[in-house]
């Protein structure tokens, strides 16, 4: 029977060409037929090619037929869903950290169970439920925090004792363990199935399937996707769809202009035994022991268990190889670790017979989430790759959220954390990625707290101050290959100490932040902010200033020298950027963005600034680095090094000029600090860097200068109610709904993107509405620390989840921001939320199953600013992500 | 009575100590995959030392292995600094004005080395701050010295020796007002110690080496065979361009008093040595020390002590010989270890005993269940069979221990012999000397893809 579940699928007749799917049964399945199908030759042309038959090319050809698509073609090298979705370990488990993932296995389940009834293809869908063990008080707390998002999403979960566990899963040793999560409406699946069924329904629509035809690359003409050049001849088309897998990369890269996919393949191992003396029942959960690396579901009477070993052996790196695919062994020796994990979990298998030790590449992304979206350069160029070995789960969801993009423009979900877009060139080193998937794979079962960073490929892009702010103590993390400070350990500080307690509790660097907090307040802080995107738009005439005028909502035809904040929104109005921009000139503009906007920003400007040659976009991200001035003596320190006063008179807030800095000139300095604290950001370009730097450190002295990092930062920006883009504000997000009307021009005279959809929430009200919330019974030393996606409870009901969190040192309070919603309490359908609406609750934070009483505002504290400003100055903008 | 196989493991292992260079380490590709150290005492305490660190402001990495005579107290003083002065020696002028700039203003250090230590491996607390002020002072000369030129390995590998033993030196003379201190500089400059060094960089490799101590190069022949390049010469009475040397520098008159007995002086074995002011200073100088000094010292025999027939000092000299080798890919391994491992083994033995350690441990046959019947108890107990043969007495984890295993243990027939292993090892501290040396060893293994790589670039 085990050679049948490898080989059934190599087994079937695949026809694809014909237009009346044969439909299949378990008996035809078994009976292999010798001749091979005479291959129909390829159409000429397609709306839209898919290039890969495992789960996620079927999945969106399924979503793409079922939205009225109809002349589709998808492109399978070998046969379908032989590759590692043929492997694939079959379960569906929603129990996902990252809220867009759990969308899409929630998806996916729903998508599932009925698929066997739509297609009449057997998927062997069985719910069995599936139990997480932990076997310490902080991975219950990981599970803890994941189950309170299952359950306001509806999916019933609940924390069980050991106890319990022994009740679901007789087998389980559980003497170890102090608590479990338990998920019952999680699956199995036979993925090969469930991808062959999504290929039926698909074929039916009208999709064309063509196997053993392989894709040699992808043409591009003017930056969109022309057509396919295949082994069996050229399709046009107008969208390409590269669901390859682990040949994702090559593919590519196989083309004159690459599409940069970032991920790199794992070998991947899981062992299938003969059935137990007494089969097991194919309804006992699935059982993760993230603390053991191994899952363990049953399988035909016996198990099927794998897991994520410390040690991966990451292969393909230097490209594609059949030779080393046919040779993936068993390595028993590697498994032996996992064996013994498994045996410690069901010491009851010992006796069990072995049937096979299953090699099964899996491919997987820098950042342990998956890749979906449109290429920034080529348009028409869709990707869905790299699912970190959880295909299955994400599979149906994922092809949806594709189809959805294709057809409707974007998904009906924010998916930017999954956007294609969030990468770059410099991810696509094989050096980098081999090195970074051998930390992924592993990091699937590690335990993950607040501000876990990766560890390998890092000190890639530095800002010159690097080695000198290292030496001064600099503690690191890293955003889009940037390094950035979190925090200087003062000398004497235990090292060793602050990197290796991780908590989901109060953290060794309280102290350290608090005295950097404490320095902006009253003194003057240096943050190098170098990694911010920076921008340049210049023409020879108007045409900057219209263009800018129409893709941003706030008024930009100010006078030279002012900095103006505003979103770069969508058709809907959402918030695609979030930008400080200062009007160098008449015809030209400085544009600062978030670090991980330099991709996405870059595509969508390219994409609607018009062909016009006298219209110059450049990216000069790399020639500045900014240092953040932040405290009330930043004034004092920049005067004295210019000569120059700088006081609000003569430089008010949100101003920007060109100055010198001790000997260097040219310095753009602008009166912000992206905090609500006073004080300039130095745009510096990069050879005067350290001269700069030098000159601030020395003249600062005698006010109480010292560095600071983005901890310190973050704190200052939450507890002044900043929201961020990319923590707070997403492309669902509105002006409307964070407070920011102030900074949309609806009456600026010519019309803009998403001018309509903000006209219509003005007059009819929002349905969700950025608020800060100040926990009031929570023990800072003692209770778990909020991090971001707490849900928030209104009067006991679920309204909405938290998107970011700090302490805030002034208010001697944790501060968390996010989103409250309004649900109707009998049909659940969302109504507009008014200020009374959030006034008139009692609010509650829900950390890890623990809920907090916080107290809501829609505004910040006033006495936080220590300066009168005019209200439309008040600076309401910052970027970054945690 | 005899050890047990885990007691006699137990004793073997208790200082061993193995580091992999990250094939990831965030900077550059290591042509260096990583070392085995080990240590066996003989005398009580040992007298050996050994250290391996990470240049951080260079590339590279130093190894080493420092055995001392009259005490451990050179040693112990020469593996703390030594590397600290080749490493200063190597730096650029920018960053010794980086680093002197730092200390004057009180700002944190660039760190110099990443040190890669056992947990017995100590340095001297006390005596930091003296350590630290004499590397000032000559990161200071060299500052103002400012060459301009970039740094040769083989000029700074000399320059370190000769310096830290000028140090030695110098230190003892001048002493230190707390009287621990003043003891402790004595007690280093009037006892003796042997420097074997490597220095990797990419193919580069150099040995600076003074004394007995030596480096062996492992390298597999195009037929599989092992052989052995040495890349170190002893400086001792077997070496006759050394006696030469040694005769070179005195007068005639001496001649035949300078190496008797196969000693220098007929009384030490190593022809060059840090330390050792007894074969370095004047009498007078030797006599005022000692007077002045504290009591300890003053009533010490062998301190007072004059060597036989000392006319024209100074008789040593901590000066190095570097070879320089240009790696290539069948160039496996490097072999660092004291006469005590010497004097039992054969080179060319070494070089075998290593290379079908190396490569036997990489090259366990897979297991393949097939078609055969096997349960998963019965799997993982030979899993948990094979994981535990490869640390078993056969198979040391630590290529250092393996050698040590054979260089105490072997019988006549070249095979590890346990009964006699178990005698050797548990001959009681008196007699132990007198069988057999301290011995340590560092087992360096090289990346032969980076090497090749290195090569084809060139």
């Amino acid at each position: 029977a085990a050679g049948m579940f490898l080989r059934l699928l190599s087994d079937i007749q695949w026809r694809a060409a014909h237009p009346k799917w044969r439909r299949m049964t378990s008996s035809q399945r078994s009976t292999s037929t010798t001749a091979e199908p005479h291959p129909v030759s390829l159409p000429a042309q397609a709306q839209v090619v898919i290039c890969g038959g495992g789960i996620m090319g079927t999945s969106v050809a399924y979503h793409l037929s079922k939205m009225g698509f109809k002349d589709i073609v998808l492109l399978e090298q070998g046969r379908l869903a032989a590759g590692t979705t043929r492997f694939c370990a079959g379960i569906v488990s929603t129990a996902r950290p990252v809220s867009i993932e759990l969308k899409m296995a929630h998806y996916s389940n729903k998508l599932y169970q009925q698929l066997e009834q739509e297609t009449g293809v057997q998927t062997g869908y069985t719910k069995t439920g599936s139990i997480s063990l932990a076997q310490t008080q902080d991975r219950l707390i990981s599970l803890k925090r994941i189950a309170s998002s299952l359950n306001v999403m509806g999916i019933p979960c609940e924390i069980i004792s050991p106890k319990k566990v022994l009740q679901l899963h007789p087998m389980i040793n559980i003497h170890d363990l102090v608590g479990a999560m338990y998920v019952p409406e999680d699956a199995l699946v036979s993925s090969a199935n469930v991808s062959l069924a999504l290929a039926t329904a698909a074929s039916r629509n009208g999709v064309q399937i063509h196997e053993r035809t392989s894709v040699s690359h992808v043409t591009i003409q003017k930056g969109r996707v022309t057509g396919v050049e295949t082994d069996r001849g050229r399709i046009q088309c107008e969208y390409f769809v590269n669901c390859a897998g682990q040949w994702a990369y090559e593919l590519g890269h196989s083309g004159e202009e690459p599409v940069h996919i970032p991920v790199h393949a794992c070998e991947h191992f899981y062992l299938l035994t003969h059935p137990l003396q007494e089969p097991l029942s194919n309804s006992l959960p699935t059982i993760v022991d993230p603390d053991g690396r191994i899952y363990i579901r049953n399988w035909q009477g016996g198990i099927l268990s794998g897991g994520f070993e410390k040690n991966p052996k990451p292969l393909f790196t230097e490209g594609r190889n059949q030779l080393e695919i046919q040779n993936l062994q068993e390595d028993w020796d590697h498994f032996g670790p996992l064996l013994s994990a498994l045996l410690r979990r069901m010491p009851g298998l010992e006796a069990l017979q072995i049937m096979q030790l299953v090699n099964c590449p899996e491919s997987f992304t820098p950042d342990m989430r998956c890749i979906m979206g449109e290429s920034p350069t080529a348009r028409g160029y869709f990707v869905l790759a790299g699912m970190n070995s959880a295909g299955i789960s994400y599979g149906g969801g994922a092809g949806k959220y594709l189809a959805e993009w294709i057809v409707n423009g974007y998904p009906s979900e924010n998916v930017w954390p999954l956007d294609l877009k969030r990468f770059g060139t410099l991810q696509s080193s094989r050096t980098f990625l081999r090195h970074r998937v051998m930390e992924v794979m592993p990091l699937m079962y590690d335990l993950k707290v607040p501000r876990w960073d990766f560890q390998t490929g890092r000190q890639l892009r530095t800002s010159p101050l690097y080695d000198r702010l290292d030496a001064q103590g600099a503690r690191w993390m890293e955003k889009h290959g940037f390094e950035r400070v979190k925090y200087f350990v003062p000398p004497g500080s235990d090292l060793l100490d602050l990197d290796h307690s991780k908590t989901f509790y109060k953290p060794d660097w309280f102290d350290i932040v608090g005295s950097e907090v404490k320095c902006c307040k009253e003194a003057v802080c240096v943050i190098d902010m170098s990694s911010f995107t920076k921008f340049e738009i210049s023409s020879t005439g108007d045409q900057a200033l219209e263009s800018l005028q129409y893709l941003f909502s706030n008024d930009l035809d100010v006078p030279v020298g002012h900095v103006v904040h505003t979103g770069m929104l969508n058709e809907k109005g959402g918030y695609e950027n979030d930008c400080s921009i200062a009007r160098l000139s008449k015809r030209s503009f400085f544009m600062i963005s978030p670090t991980d906007q330099q991709v996405h920003c870059w595509a969508w400007l390219k994409n609607r600034l018009p062909d016009d040659s006298n219209l110059v976009l450049e990216d000069v991200t790399w020639k500045y680095t900014a240092l953040n001035l932040i405290g009330p003596r930043a004034v004092d320190v920049l005067s004295e090094l210019s000569y120059a006063p700088m006081t609000a008179e003569h430089f008010p807030s949100l101003f920007c000029k060109e100055m010198s800095v001790g000997y260097a000139n040219g310095i753009r300095v602008m009166s912000i600090t992206h905090t609500g604290e006073p004080g300039f950001v130095l745009y510096i370009p990069i050879e005067y860097a350290l001269h700069v730097y030098n000159e601030v450190m020395n003249m600062g002295q005698k006010y109480g200068i010292r560095n600071a990092g983005y901890y310190a930062l973050r704190s200052l920006r939450i507890e002044k109610f900043f929201a961020f883009w990319g923590q707070d504000l997403d492309a669902f997000t509105t002006p409307m709904e964070c407070g920011r009307e102030f900074q949309v021009k609806l009456d600026k005279g010519m019309e803009f993107l998403g001018q309509d959809a903000l006209l219509e929430q003005k007059q009819n009200g929002v349905y969700k509405r950025f608020t800060m919330f100040i926990l009031e019974d929570h023990d800072t030393d003692m209770d778990l620390w909020p991090w971001w996606g707490e849900p928030i409870f209104r009067n006991d009901r679920y309204v909405g989840k938290t998107t970011s969190s700090a302490y805030s040192y002034t208010l001697e309070r944790h501060v968390c921001l996010g989103f409250v919603h309004h649900f109707d309490e009998q049909t659940g359908e969302e109504l507009v939320v008014t200020t009374d609406f959030i006034n008139q609750g009692e609010y509650e934070i829900d950390i890890a199953g623990q809920r907090f009483q916080a107290k809501a505002k829609l505004y910040p504290f006033s006495s936080l600013f220590t300066q009168r400003r005019r209200k439309d100055e008040v600076e309401l903008s910052g970027y970054q992500r945690e | 009575f005899y050890l047990t196989p885990p007691q006699v493991n137990s004793i073997l292992k208790a200082n061993e100590y193995s580091f992999k260079v990250p094939e990831f380490d965030g900077k550059n590709v290591s042509s260096v995959l990583g070392f085995d150290s080990n240590q066996l005492p003989a005398n009580a305490p040992i007298e050996d030392r050994r250290s391996a660190a990470t240049c951080l402001q260079t590339r590279g990495m130093l190894l080493g292995v420092f055995d001392g005579h009259a005490g451990c107290a050179c040693a112990q003083a020469v593996s703390e600094r030594l590397f600290y002065y080749i490493a200063v020696s190597l730096l650029p002028h920018e960053t010794l004005l980086e680093i002197e700039n730092a200390v004057e203003s009180g700002r944190a250090l660039l760190p110099i080395l990443q040190w890669h230590k056992h947990p017995n491996d100590y340095f001297s607390k006390e005596a930091s701050k003296l350590y630290f002020n004499s590397l000032r002072t000559y990161w200071q000369e060299l500052i103002d010295l400012n060459s301009g030129e970039t740094t040769d390995v083989r000029e700074a590998l000399i320059n370190a020796f000769k310096r830290l033993d000028n140090d030695i030196s110098l230190e003892a003379q001048v002493g230190d007002p707390n009287s621990f201190l003043n003891y402790l500089v004595l007690r280093v400059a009037f006892s003796g110690s042997t420097a074997c060094v490597a220095h990797v960089d990419g193919v580069d490799l150099h040995v600076a080496n003074t004394g007995d101590s030596r480096a062996m190069l492992g390298v597999q022949e195009e037929d599989g065979s092992w052989s052995a390049v040495n890349l170190s010469y002893d400086h001792n009475a077997q070496n006759e361009h050394e006696v030469e040397r040694v005769k070179m520098e005195h007068p005639k008159s001496e001649e035949k008093s300078l190496v008797k007995q196969d000693r220098l002086l007929g009384l030490l074995m190593p022809f060059r040595a840090f330390g050792d002011v007894k074969f370095k200073w004047s009498i007078e100088l030797q006599k005022r020390v000692v007077e002045s000094g504290p009591d300890q010292l003053n009533e010490n025999e062998y301190t007072k002590f004059i060597p036989p027939n000392y006319y024209t000092p100074p008789y040593l000299t901590a000066e190095p010989e570097v070879i320089h080798h240009k790696l290539r890919p069948q160039d496996k391994f490097l072999v660092l270890a004291t006469d005590g491992l010497w004097e039992t083994m054969h080179r060319q033995d070494v070089a075998r005993i290593v290379g079908e350690y190396l490569t036997g441990v990489h090259h366990q046959q897979p297991i393949a269940v097939g078609g055969y019947k096997v349960t998963l108890g019965q799997m993982h107990g030979l899993l948990t069979e094979r994981r535990a043969r490869i640390s078993s007495v056969f198979e040391d984890q630590n290529a250092a221990t393996h050698l040590i295993r054979h260089a105490v243990g072997n019988n006549e027939f070249g095979t590890v012999d346990h009964e006699r292993l178990s005698k050797m090892l548990s001959l009681p501290e008196e007699l132990a000397r007198m069988y057999r040396d301290d011995i340590t060893i560092i087992v360096v293994q090289f990346n032969s893809h980076v090497i090749g790589a290195y090569q084809n670039e060139e």
